[in-house]
């Protein structure tokens, strides 16, 4: 770690030996992000260009990652929405709404602190020097795209409905209805999205956040409240969402590369 | 029960210094401060300190403790173990003064650049009415003591002195978001807090959040809502289009 002379060690500051004198594991926070956000990104990226594995036409389970399985290579009965994008390994075969979630998430303010703080230890822990020379944060292209996340937020939103439907339609197996394991993953899994996409800062300003005056607005009001104490975890769903979303879509993968196959309660 | 604690605390001024060594006696149920002003009382009768409350409400002995931006007098002795060394220095985004005490005027000069509090012109003072629910975001940030550890952690500011003229910092720029927030007021300050303030600055890392001795949820309930807001003014096509055919007023 530098200390550079615009930092804590420029004079007329007290200067010390040292940039830091934290002695405590600070560096913890950041090498588990790190750890944690690759890890998702490595899996999401070889499942999203797999094309394969990604649903069980028995009982109509559909992985997010593969939702609306919109591309012409894309199992008949698993697209719901019409199949029209190219069918070519480099176009994922949701590639109307994986490149949404993607800039959801990067434009999230949870994870804007997470990747800021980890991958560009800007600042890398609370008055641990960062080793940039210059700092310009948000001000500038391209970070200062970040502002436009309400429109990631909006198009997530849609992405949820959507998979909400995908959880619904899945009650069926070949003799009608059907419960089996993957319903209550594919459920769980819907209802955390939900839960994180709600918890958006960028929801919680317009559902009411924005106004002055709350007592003239007492449903948004009311609903601020709600997504304000969402909010309050939204590092936690984050990361949880995170996690389900690998779960959800690993587990779908095994039933449908016949590893395991579905724990049935009905049908 | 008392024992013979470990101190090392930082001596010197603008022209330099250095950490120095003491050994101070540390008595059950003290804080920092309390060793602090033993120390000055029975070894260091120059070392400067600045305190006034012991209580955590004046905001004046901010200092850094192994590191970590703390108030001196909420730090308890028992948080620590009896053969650490405890490390002090002063605040290190600011000029140091003399040893534990700096020159924190740049607050005030940021704080004299926030436009006050602007009622509705037919309304005389004594005519004001408020609903609880309008005014319980703002009451929050009312809570702010003023020691400026927000202001020193923030690494804007912390780690680039050049950056001061354009960044008020965590503190200021939530007293923006206290006014926007607050019912009766009348002024627009969402240029203001982009131009003038900097909040594009923040990268909302949240070590103000972090430090804030009255915890005070400064990045999420002011900084974050204050940036929704100039984006929804500066950032937003949707909501430009809507004003420029609707001629919205503010809600
Ligand atoms: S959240 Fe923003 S204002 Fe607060 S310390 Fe981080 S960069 Fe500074
Ligand atoms: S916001 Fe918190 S940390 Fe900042 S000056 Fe006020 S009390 Fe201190
Ligand atoms: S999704 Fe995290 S702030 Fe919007
Ligand atoms: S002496 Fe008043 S806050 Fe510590």
């Amino acid at each position: 770690m530098t200390t550079h002379e615009t930092g804590v060690n420029a004079p007329p500051r007290a200067r010390l030996p040292v940039p830091t004198l934290r002695a405590d594991r600070w560096w913890l926070g950041p090498a588990l992000t790190v750890t944690g956000l690759t890890i998702f990104v490595v899996y999401a990226t070889f499942r999203a260009f797999q094309q394969a594995h990604y649903f069980v036409a028995e009982y109509h389970y559909l992985t997010p990652f593969y939702s609306p399985c919109v591309s012409l290579g894309c199992t008949e009965e698993a697209s719901l929405f019409g199949r029209f994008l190219p069918d070519h390994p480099l176009i994922p075969y949701a590639a109307v709404s994986l490149p949404f979630l993607l800039l959801f998430r990067m434009t999230c303010y949870y994870y804007r602190k997470a990747y800021y703080r980890s991958f560009w230890l800007s600042p890398p822990a609370c008055a641990v020097p960062e080793p940039h020379r210059k700092y310009t944060g948000e001000t500038r292209f391209p970070l200062i795209l970040q502002n436009i996340h309400r429109y990631f937020f909006y198009a997530a939103g849609i992405v949820a409905v959507i998979n909400t439907y995908d959880a619904i339609v899945a009650f069926q197996s070949p003799s009608g209805f059907g419960l089996g394991l993957g319903n209550v993953i594919l459920l769980v899994n819907v209802a955390l999205l939900w839960a994180y996409t709600l918890s958006c800062h960028s929801c919680r300003h317009v559902i009411g956040g924005r106004l002055k005056h709350f007592s003239k607005h007492p449903v948004r009001y009311w609903l601020w409240t709600k997504v304000s104490l969402l909010n309050g975890r939204h590092m936690e769903l984050a990361w949880i969402t995170l996690g389900t979303l690998m779960l959800t879509d690993f587990y779908i993968a095994m039933v449908a590369g016949g590893v395991i196959s579905d724990v049935r309660f009905i049908g | 029960m008392s024992y013979i604690g470990k101190f090392r605390v930082w001596r010197g001024d603008a022209n330099g210094g250095s950490l120095e060594d003491y050994q101070v006696e540390v008595n059950e149920g003290e804080v920092v401060l309390d060793v602090i002003h033993r120390l000055q009382a029975t070894q260091a009768p120059d070392l400067a300190v600045r305190w006034n409350c012991k209580a955590g409400k004046c905001g004046s002995c901010s200092a850094e403790i192994n590191g970590k931006p703390r108030l001196m007098c909420m730090t308890r002795m028992s948080t620590f173990s009896e053969d650490e060394t405890i490390t002090v220095t002063p605040m290190r985004a600011f000029s140091v003064i003399r040893d534990l005490v700096t020159d924190v005027s740049y607050n005030y000069e940021k704080a004299r650049m926030v436009p006050s509090f602007q009622p509705p012109k037919d309304l005389a003072p004594g005519e004001y009415r408020m609903q609880q629910v309008d005014v319980e975001r703002s009451q929050e940030f009312r809570k702010c003591i003023e020691c400026f550890l927000c202001q020193n952690t923030c690494h804007v500011i912390r780690d680039h002195e050049e950056n001061k003229p354009a960044f008020s910092g965590p503190r200021f720029l939530m007293r923006i978001a206290e006014l926007e927030m607050h019912p009766l007021d009348t002024a627009d300050r969402r240029d203001l807090a982009q131009d003038e303030h900097g909040l594009g600055y923040c990268n909302i890392t949240k070590c103000c959040t972090e430090v804030c001795p009255e915890g005070i949820h400064i990045t999420d309930n002011a900084l974050i809502p204050m940036k929704e807001r100039v984006a929804g003014r500066r950032y937003d096509p949707v909501v430009w289009l809507g004003n420029k055919l609707f001629r919205r007023n503010r809600a």
